[in-house]
């Protein structure tokens, strides 16, 4: 019985006599999880940040050692790393783009990798299908109307809580999507603020309502211990000390790099940071980040895509210091559906491509390196002489992620991603 | 508050139906989470006459209000179908049309929009530009506050278009009596979705549902494809505007230039669905028959705006006055044959010559009649108005009444509206509202008086439905998997609250001063006593017996029967 199922019947057979643990102190709750099944004793977490509509990769990780990136890219290049506005080197061919250097500290520390050329095998160039595929685990045309994080979370329940996956959006994102029930909240600055259908008496009015309903008695419920979860969590005293010094410390960050942001997102990353570091219980996370479509005045160093870019960049550097001891036992995936054109379009932009760039954060990652293989970018190695290659499917990361942090048997390994064999010693020694 | 608690209980369904509370649960926990209902209705009692009028107000209407429940117990279930199915018999109050008159842009054709206002959206990107240009020269530099004024009002300029577009859309569908069209106006959007924030779809979108969607809502589905095909709109959105043959093959086998992005779209999603039998070669050998369909010139012609702005609507591109090697439709649409592949194709097995715009015309004839197409419809319409999973029976049926009818929207949903499936008891209250749905309900059930409708949209983007503003061409799914989650049952649950308390209300009203607090009046539990409290469970109705008065509306409007339909 999973924990849908559970609630379900405790939904359908239980009387009122349940309701005081349910909805009173969230301590009382949490010691009825103890009771239900121990706390889960790892911490290991996985935090997956999509950036939706294709992020252009090369200018991510710079191949500034190809004279082909050069010669396809005349006004958007970013310049070899030397000049006061040139990529920073990674490893003597690679560069990272400037926008991104507040990430630069983590890979001098070593625990920030990429694997460049890696992505999905999806051919339409179709935002709609390629996300899709990246979601589901499987191409478009297979029948599985699960996402691969809630296949993942189905291996991992045992230890069943609320909050311990949660998609940082307006709805489930389809990568959650599935049988195991999932909370979501909006990345906000409102995650954390009492609400009116936080006051006793209107809980009390609606637990009456749906206390028992087939329907959607169980989905009430997890809504509402979610929301206690969470609100005991943010009002809490500690972390509103934590919050202050990270409010901080992002404020040096953003100070570092001159302009304002842009967006509130690395205000809002914090506080899932914090929440993940003061609540182990939460072991799977979603973001998802939209506007990277750059068909049209994409920029170089600077403009359009840096300005989104440098957001980014200082969120992770800000989510990675929130995480405080437990970025030592979390993985930051950072992925898109699929990479854009090496050339760059007459619009000073560049159009759906193919292969892009992963990057991977956090302690377990074995950082400061760019794994994966370069099929280089003169036109009779581009895919369809257009695009970067993809040698490394994304399903190959994400599962040698999944063995190493979470020690996925290979049976359990083709449940998260069925019908594909992944090849694990292409990205030896990421984790 | 005045209410009789004696009236309340007069109609209360359990003093006159014996309904066994557990079974109810039972069965709807049968017809629940996935909407898969079991065949066998054997064990579900019959709907009662109520219930009838109710499952008809849920189905085809945005949420039942006190009026339409009276006239359908006055007319009939039966005539109030069929008077929906034929709205032109049905007259538009006067205040709707009144209202609708004052929303100026709703009269300007595409090109009169793109003249009107383009000039103004390209002003401010070129201010906004200009700032951000200064921002990065000197970061400690302030950008003056007037010019951010400018630029915003330039923007406001535009965005009138798509307030009045949104305004018009909720007006209708929350007060307009021809609740099936308002319904089916939403359903054939999505069906077709454009993206407002592409491109001159800013000032088009609505444009696109006004013209090449609301006119042929009931009629025969190949006049909806033809008009969307034929819309500036939708050439924009899905780039066959783009679509320009310039030459023979190039790497792929396909000829350079075509563009298979609207071709597709056309074939998985408006037309035969993804599983309908069609190959790659089919998508390529489609966008090279509609290569050269697209977007007049939109410079280099006298400008419109002047006329406009008399209000005499003159179009340059009209077919009796056909610009040379252009096929315009009057609309901003043009075939132009010097971008079209004169190669012969083979589409869904059949030979096409290149004979320019006609053999378009002759594609979409092949698909609106195509037994793919009349399914994928079919099941959609069924899904819409049905339930979730619809039976295969039902689907089938639907299917053969297109094929019979020359795909007439119409006669196929007079076949699902008077089918077994979907009067089967255990399709009652089986559809979770979408947020659109559900908003609607609760402002036409409490008759919420609206004079300013920007809160209703902010909501709607909350609630993560914002109106004409979905990016990818699949448009909003209707099913309950795809919309409840534990935060977004909160959340109504919040704006039941909100509502109750007459916090929403007064948002809605338009005419208060900046910071100007509005006194909160509580909303009457009365209007809801037929439509809303008729729908609860005697079980809801009992934990809203037992709850403070000053929670009946959020109780009754945030209950788990009313969010289903």
């Amino acid at each position: 019985m999973n924990r849908r199922d559970f609630l379900k019947t405790l939904a359908l057979f239980t009387g009122v006599s349940c309701f005081p643990f349910v909805f009173g102190q969230t301590r009382g709750w949490a010691g009825r999880v103890d009771s239900l099944g121990s706390l889960n004793s790892s911490n290991k977490r996985l935090i997956v940040l999509m950036l939706r509509g294709a992020v252009d990769g090369l200018n991510v990780v710079v191949p500034y050692g190809e004279t082909a990136y050069y010669q396809n890219r005349k006004t958007i290049a970013i310049p070899p790393p030397g000049g006061a506005l040139g990529a920073l080197d990674l490893n003597g061919f690679f560069g990272l783009t400037p926008s991104l250097k507040a990430l630069k500290p983590l890979w001098d520390d070593k625990s920030l990798a990429f694997v460049h050329a890696s992505g999905s095998t999806d051919v339409t160039r179709s935002h709609f299908e390629a996300q899709d595929f990246i979601e589901r685990g499987l191409p478009s045309e297979a029948r599985l109307e699960t996402g691969w994080m809630n296949r993942l979370l189905a291996i991992l329940q045992g230890n069943s809580n609320p909050i311990q996956a949660i998609s940082f959006s307006r709805r489930i994102t389809p990568i959650l999507t599935g049988n195991v029930s999932v909370a979501n909240f909006p990345l906000s600055q409102q995650v954390g603020k009492s609400l009116p259908i936080d006051k006793p008496e209107l809980m009390k009015a609606f637990d009456s309502l749906y206390q028992g309903n087939p329907k959607l008695g169980a989905m009430y419920q997890e809504g509402r211990l979610a929301r206690d979860t969470i609100l005991s969590d943010f009002q809490s005293e500690g972390f509103h000390q934590a919050m202050a010094q990270d409010q901080n410390a992002l404020e040096m960050i953003r100070a570092n790099n001159g302009a304002p942001l842009s967006t509130g997102f690395a205000r809002d990353v914090v506080n899932v940071g914090l929440l993940l570091r003061k609540d182990p219980r939460i072991q799977l996370a979603f973001l998802e980040l939209g506007g990277w479509d750059t068909h049209v005045g994409q920029g170089g160093v600077t403009g359009q895509l840096a300005n989104r870019l440098q957001p980014v960049g200082e969120g992770l550097a800000a989510l990675a210091r929130s995480l405080g001891e437990s970025y030592q036992e979390t993985v930051i995936a950072v992925i898109s559906e699929f990479g854009r054109t090496v050339g760059e379009n007459g619009d000073g932009g560049t159009d759906h491509g193919h292969g892009n760039v992963m990057w991977l954060l956090g302690g377990p990652i074995k950082g400061g390196k760019v794994y994966g293989t370069w099929p280089g970018l003169e036109t009779e190695q581009l895919y369809e002489k257009r695009d970067l290659a993809v040698t490394t499917d994304f399903r190959t990361i994400l599962s040698k992620i999944l063995v190493e942090q979470f020690h996925l048997s290979p049976a359990q390994l083709s449940q998260v991603f069925p019908k594909f064999t992944p090849v694990l010693s292409q990205v030896s020694g990421l984790i | 508050m005045v209410f009789n608690w004696n009236r309340f209980f007069d109609f209360h369904p359990f003093k006159r139906i014996k309904i066994n509370i557990q079974l109810i649960l039972l069965f709807s926990l049968l017809c629940g989470f996935k909407g898969q209902v079991n065949a066998e209705a054997d064990n579900f009692p019959p709907l009662s006459p109520e219930q009838k009028i109710l499952h008809v107000l849920n189905r085809l209407t945005f949420g039942p209000t006190p009026a339409e429940w009276t006239h359908v117990k006055a007319i009939g279930v039966d005539a109030y179908i069929e008077e929906q199915l034929k709205p032109d018999s049905i007259s538009e109050p006067d205040f709707v049309t009144l209202q609708l008159n004052q929303l100026e842009t709703l009269r300007l054709s595409p090109l009169q929009l793109f003249d009107e206002y383009w000039p103004k959206v390209l002003a401010s990107r070129a201010e906004k530009k200009a700032q951000n240009l200064n921002k990065e020269q000197s970061p400690v530099m302030q950008v003056e506050p007037k010019e951010i004024q400018q630029s915003q009002q330039k923007r406001q300029d535009a965005g009138i278009i798509i307030d009045q577009a949104r305004q018009a859309r909720i007006l209708l569908a929350l007060r307009s009596p021809r609740q099936l069209k308002e319904q089916l106006v939403d359903f054939w959007f999505n069906h077709f979705n454009i993206y407002s924030a592409k491109d001159k779809n800013r000032l088009w979108v609505g444009a696109f549902e006004r013209q090449a969607i609301r006119p042929y809502v009931l009629g025969r589905f190949r006049d909806l494809l033809g008009a969307t095909a034929h819309h500036p709109a939708m050439m924009v959105y899905l780039d066959n505007d783009k679509n320009r043959f310039l030459g023979p093959s190039d790497v792929q086998g396909k000829p350079k230039g075509v563009n298979e992005n609207y071709a597709r779209e056309l074939m998985e999603l408006h037309s035969l669905g993804v599983d309908g039998g069609y190959s790659q070669t089919d998508v390529i050998e489609l966008a090279r028959i509609l290569s050269g369909w697209g977007v007049c010139p939109l410079n280099s012609r006298p400008n419109l705006s002047s006329n406009a702005m008399a209000g005499i609507p003159v179009d340059p591109y009209l077919p009796s006055k056909p610009a040379p090697f252009l096929y315009p439709n009057g609309n901003g649409f043009c075939f132009n044959p010097k971008f079209h592949d004169p190669g012969t194709k083979v589409f869904l097995g059949k030979t096409f010559q290149g004979d320019g715009l006609m053999e378009g015309e002759r594609a979409l004839d092949l698909l609106a009649q195509h037994p793919s197409t009349a399914k994928h419809i079919s099941y959609q319409l069924a899904e819409y108005f049905v339930q979730d999973n619809p039976p295969p029976s039902l689907v089938n049926r639907l299917q053969a009444r297109y094929l019979q009818t020359n795909g007439s929207i119409e006669e196929v949903l007079r076949t699902l509206f008077h089918s077994p499936e979907f009067w089967n008891p255990q399709v009652y209250q089986c559809k979770f509202k979408t947020p659109y749905q559900y908003l609607l309900s609760c402002l036409r059930a409490t008759q919420t008086p609206v004079t300013t409708y920007k809160p209703i949209y902010g909501l709607l983007e909350q609630m993560g439905m914002p109106l004409y503003n979905y990016l990818t061409p699949e448009g909003y799914k209707n099913t309950q998997v795809a919309w409840s989650n534990p935060d977004a049952l909160m959340r109504r649950i919040l704006f039941s609250y909100q509502l109750g308390q007459g916090a929403f209300a007064a948002q809605l009203k338009g005419d208060r001063s900046p910071g100007e607090k509005i006194p909160l009046t509580p909303l009457q539990t009365e209007p809801l006593k037929d439509v809303v409290w008729l729908e609860l469970s005697p079980k809801s109705q009992d934990a809203i017996h037992h709850a403070p008065n000053k929670l009946w509306v959020a109780m009754m409007l945030g209950s788990p029967e009313w969010m289903f339909r």
